[in-house]
């Protein structure tokens, strides 16, 4: 515990305010003249005015203010008068000795006497600790330069103001309620502000990832720049501080560092005076500690296993605590805590168990064009949490909800709506309530179309919701009223709806290609973002959607999109095949099926190093080693990438292998340099990532050694040139390619390949393989864009080739050299001692 | 509630959210260590009931881990396995204090084989 503030007892115009002692009544002592302290003692005196003598000792030079209020005074919304709770009127009256800026700094438990920085020493009959919390302090180099502050008191937000009135950049670590109130203040007092969060999303505690990134887009909108996933290596300067330098290497510059990346229990205090401590100062139920005459409220205690930095669990401990000093046994039974906040005029509210999990339900909706995302769990028809971002007028009815535990079964379906809707017609049938709109009610809100349009629709033989979003628009923007047409489709024709397009997946109305579509037209970066534009009725997707989604941002955004690794599956995020044992098989590149000794002697040697108890030889012409643990991957790769071998990615949706026959080199039969042309195919579109795994084969005549029929891009050559095939598969269903065209010219050949397979890239869903996709959409169709529109095929090669070049970094590489070393170590291991 | 003494394994900050790690366990069963999105810790035995597979590879959604290799979606809370699928995976206790993980003693030193 740091006091910082201590100065001779009687200084400074607020310093102390005594009142005669009064020998008669049990001594009181308060350490701690915060929220937690003074509303105990207002408590008490409203039960028994004259039980007790009081005495306050404060560290702050101040009378009790309103510590939540400080961002409105940073902000400047408010002044410092403004946030004071009690003035010094209170104490005189109460009869309140308050000793300020003089910490306790002993505590001594046997005299039951309290010592105070300047010495001043007081015996108590019943002591209460009311110290709070410590800003945390991440121990980076440069933490104690001068400029390096933390946002707890009316000191530090002195300190901002001065360096706001200096003007410059501030960095505020921290992206959490506190940090964001200060980038706020500190962003409408002129500084440019960076806030650096450690985390993926901003407010991990309170929101969930859908409502962080929200708050961060907004946040960004305002100015502030948000870096999320900043882990700070160092504050640096010259006697102050001039930056601070990121672990990636970044450099921001800035004459202010805001630390506020937590709160601790401020307990050393007790813990000197040999307390009983846990996370916080332990209590019962009347805030007793371990010493009976000795009391804890606040921030500082751990209660029943919990520790609470909001204020109102503080507010039942203060009453719990009044209630056990004046014999009044209720006892504090623990806080469900609810967060309703304003961060940047932004709105907020999280509270209960938003993590869900088995038996839980999401309700979720989505308002894009209002900025709204509303989240309620429901367990066993009661609601166990929620979070609401930009739309919290129902915080308080679902926190009420939640602390009843009442019944919800029956206001289920309205229950996201809120409360005026859910109670407003009692317990009302969702579908008679569409049944009841009157013709004029608009349905689809982006469009415009009203309740007697998609009837009209749906009479004039549209039977499907694919069928009414054609015909009349309805729900074919933003989807957010796609249950509501669907109701009135059952409305309209009973049995006979059609059921629509397949969805994606359970989490979303949407289609594979209305998702693709709307990523491009809404120019949507990130999963998070098409979730909150798309209304997704999951808060993070699906094993099935994320690596959908992770698939079309990144084909739509070449360069500019960050692969979410999160949402890949096991394969792509390991760079190796997952066996049923849990280890992985490795297979290196290998040109167009050519090797070298080099190469095999280095695969000899990892094999033989690492134990691979297999080596085999694939059908597509590489070799693949056996039983490597995740442990042992990158070194596996460091000796493979040594002999100048890169990622084969037989274990991604992508470019696998381009097998070849030996061609005109060496076969009596060859017509043309099939390896050659392998190999440079192979070279062009290696690391390419594709809806589903995409393989090529080369045969250098007819007689088509290299299966090139079966494969999705397969050429054959002949004496005039090459005969280029597409959409065939050896798998489950074998189907024979399609002829695409003859050209006569490798280069022509090469073309093709680039403006296929950025076609395939482009239109087929995720997971559909190029035979699949080509009977769905004709081979007329492929045709007639690659073949017959010159021009789209070089404007499909032009942009296959562009994003090739953000693909083609080897990927064992930048694991072997340290990337990602998380996903291959253990955390820690545990060697039980034998006890035998 | 169990009670008893916790193995305090790492720090929170060793597992980004959405992520799993390992944590071997000599003479015993592996235990996987998982972060949500939303930042819950959760830690199961890395071993889904159905083929075996190790859950710490799988993605990671909701409160649901998805095994890598048959798509077996398991609960993170109770370790059961969810929607058709029937079998449920040992559940350690884990608690988060102080920004490190801890997991029941008890429970991480008897999954060692007899």
């Amino acid at each position: 515990m740091e006091f910082q503030i201590g100065t001779e007892p009687m200084a400074g115009s607020e310093a102390a305010i005594l009142v005669p002692a009064d020998e008669g009544r049990d001594h009181l002592v308060v350490i701690g003249n915060g929220m937690a302290g003074c509303r105990a003692v207002e408590e008490l005196l409203a039960r028994d005015a004259g039980r007790y003598r009081v005495t306050i000792f404060g560290a702050e030079p101040h009378v009790n203010y309103n510590r939540i209020m400080l961002s409105p005074v940073l902000a400047g919304e408010k002044t410092f008068d403004e946030i004071i709770i009690n003035d010094r009127a209170w104490y005189a009256d109460n009869r309140i000795d308050l000793i300020v800026a003089d910490p306790v700094v002993a505590i001594d438990r046997s005299a039951k006497t309290v010592t105070s920085q300047s010495g001043r020493t007081v015996a108590y009959d019943k002591l209460l600790i009311a110290t709070g919390s410590d800003p945390f302090i991440i121990p980076v180099p440069g933490k104690d330069l001068p400029g390096v502050i933390s946002f707890r008191d009316m000191k530090d937000v002195d300190a901002m103001l001065d360096a706001a009135n200096r003007g410059g950049d501030a960095v505020v670590i921290g992206g959490g309620l506190l940090g964001l109130e200060a980038a706020h203040g500190l962003t409408l007092r002129g500084m440019k502000v960076t806030v650096l969060h450690i985390m993926p999303t901003l407010m991990e505690r309170q929101l969930d990832e859908a409502a962080g990134w929200l708050l961060k887009s907004a946040l960004e909108a305002r100015g502030q720049t948000i870096l999320t996933g900043a882990d700070t290596a160092e504050i640096f300067g010259e006697g102050k501080v001039e930056g601070v330098r990121l672990k990636d290497g970044t450099l921001i510059p800035a004459s202010l560092v805001v630390m506020a990346v937590g709160i601790r229990p401020c307990v050393a205090l007790a813990r000197a005076a040999g307390l009983e401590i846990g996370r916080g100062i332990k209590v019962d139920d009347h805030m007793v500690t371990s010493d009976p005459d000795v009391l804890a409220v606040g921030e500082c205690v751990e209660h029943d296993g919990n520790v609470y930095g909001l204020v109102a669990p503080l507010w039942d401990m203060c009453r719990s605590l009044a209630d056990g000093l004046t014999d009044r046994h209720t006892g504090y039974k623990g806080s469900v805590t609810s967060t309703k906040l304003k961060v940047a005029g932004l709105d907020v509210f999280s509270a209960g168990d938003f993590s869900g999990g088995e038996g839980c339900e999401d309700i979720v909706l989505r308002d894009a064009s209002r900025g709204v995302y509303k989240r309620v769990v429901v367990k066993e028809d009661r609601v166990i949490g929620a979070v609401l971002y930009g739309d919290t007028a129902d915080g308080g009815w679902y926190f009420d909800l939640l602390k009843r535990g009442e019944d919800v079964a029956d206001i289920r379906d309205l229950l996201i709506f809120g409360q005026a809707f859910a109670s407003g017609g009692g317990a009302l049938d969702p579908k008679e309530a569409v049944a009841a709109l009157s013709d004029d009610a608009e349905i689809c809100g982006c469009n415009g179309v009203s309740k007697g349009q998609v009837v009209a629709c749906i009479n004039a033989g549209a039977c499907s919701l694919d069928a009414v979003r054609a015909g009349c628009k309805a729900s074919a923007s933003c989807g957010s009223c796609t249950g509501l047409v669907e109701t009135i489709l059952a409305l309209t024709l009973g049995e006979d709806v059609q059921s629509g397009p397949k969805t994606m997946c359970k989490c979303t109305s949407f289609g594979h290609d209305d998702v693709r579509r709307e990523i491009v037209a809404q120019a949507m970066t990130s999963i998070p973002e098409v979730m909150q534009k798309l209304h997704w009725s999951t808060p993070d997707g699906c094993s099935s959607c994320r690596p959908a989604l992770n698939y079309y941002l990144l084909c739509a955004l070449p360069g500019a999109y960050v692969d979410d690794q999160q949402s890949r599956f096991v394969n792509e995020r390991m760079h190796a095949n997952i066996q049923k044992d849990g280890t992985y098989s490795v297979v290196p590149r290998m040109w167009g099926g050519l090797t070298n000794p080099r190469e095999l002697r280095a695969i000899a040697d990892v094999v033989e190093k690492f134990n691979a108890p297999m080596v085999k030889v694939t059908g597509g012409q590489r070799l693949d080693i056996f039983g490597i643990k995740k442990e042992d991957l990158p070194a596996v790769w460091a000796d493979l990438n040594a002999a100048g071998m890169v990622s084969g990615h037989a274990y991604g949706k992508s470019l696998r292998t381009v097998k070849t026959c030996v061609g005109s080199e060496w076969c009596r039969f060859g017509t043309q340099d099939s390896t050659g042309l392998g190999v440079k195919a192979e070279r062009m579109t290696w690391g390419s990532w594709m809806p589903h795994k995409f393989k090529i084969a080369v045969s250098g005549c007819p007689r088509n050694c290299a299966e090139a029929t079966i494969k999705d891009f397969g050429i054959v050559c002949v004496d005039s040139g090459y005969e280029l095939h597409v959409g065939g598969n050896g798998g489950i269903h074998v189907r024979v390619t399609d002829l695409l065209c003859k050209v006569a010219t490798e280069q022509e050949a090469l073309d093709h390949i680039a403006a296929f397979t950025q076609l395939y890239r482009e239109e087929a869903r995720y997971l559909e393989r190029t035979a699949p996709w080509i009977e769905r959409v004709g081979v007329d169709y492929v045709k007639a864009r690659i073949v017959e529109d010159e021009a789209g095929r070089e404007a499909l090669r032009a942009r296959f080739l562009f994003s090739q070049q953000f693909m083609q970094d080897d990927p064992w590489a930048e694991r072997a050299a340290g990337q990602h070393a998380e996903l291959h170590q253990h955390i820690a291991q545990v060697r039980p001692l034998e006890t035998v | 509630m169990m009670t008893g003494d916790w193995l305090d394994i790492g720090s929170v900050d060793q597992i980004t959210p959405g992520n799993a790690r390992t944590l071997p366990v000599l003479g015993g069963e592996e235990i996987a260590i998982f972060r949500t999105t939303s930042g819950d810790f959760h830690a199961l035995v890395n071993r889904c009931p159905h083929k075996h597979g190790p859950l710490s590879q799988g993605i990671v959604h909701g409160g649901v881990v998805t095994c890598p290799l048959h798509n077996w979606n398991i609960s993170l809370k109770t370790g059961e396995a969810l929607g058709e699928d029937k079998g449920c995976v040992p559940v350690i206790p884990l608690k988060v204090d102080a920004g490190r993980i801890f997991l029941l003693r008890d429970a991480v030193i008897g999954k060692r084989a007899a």
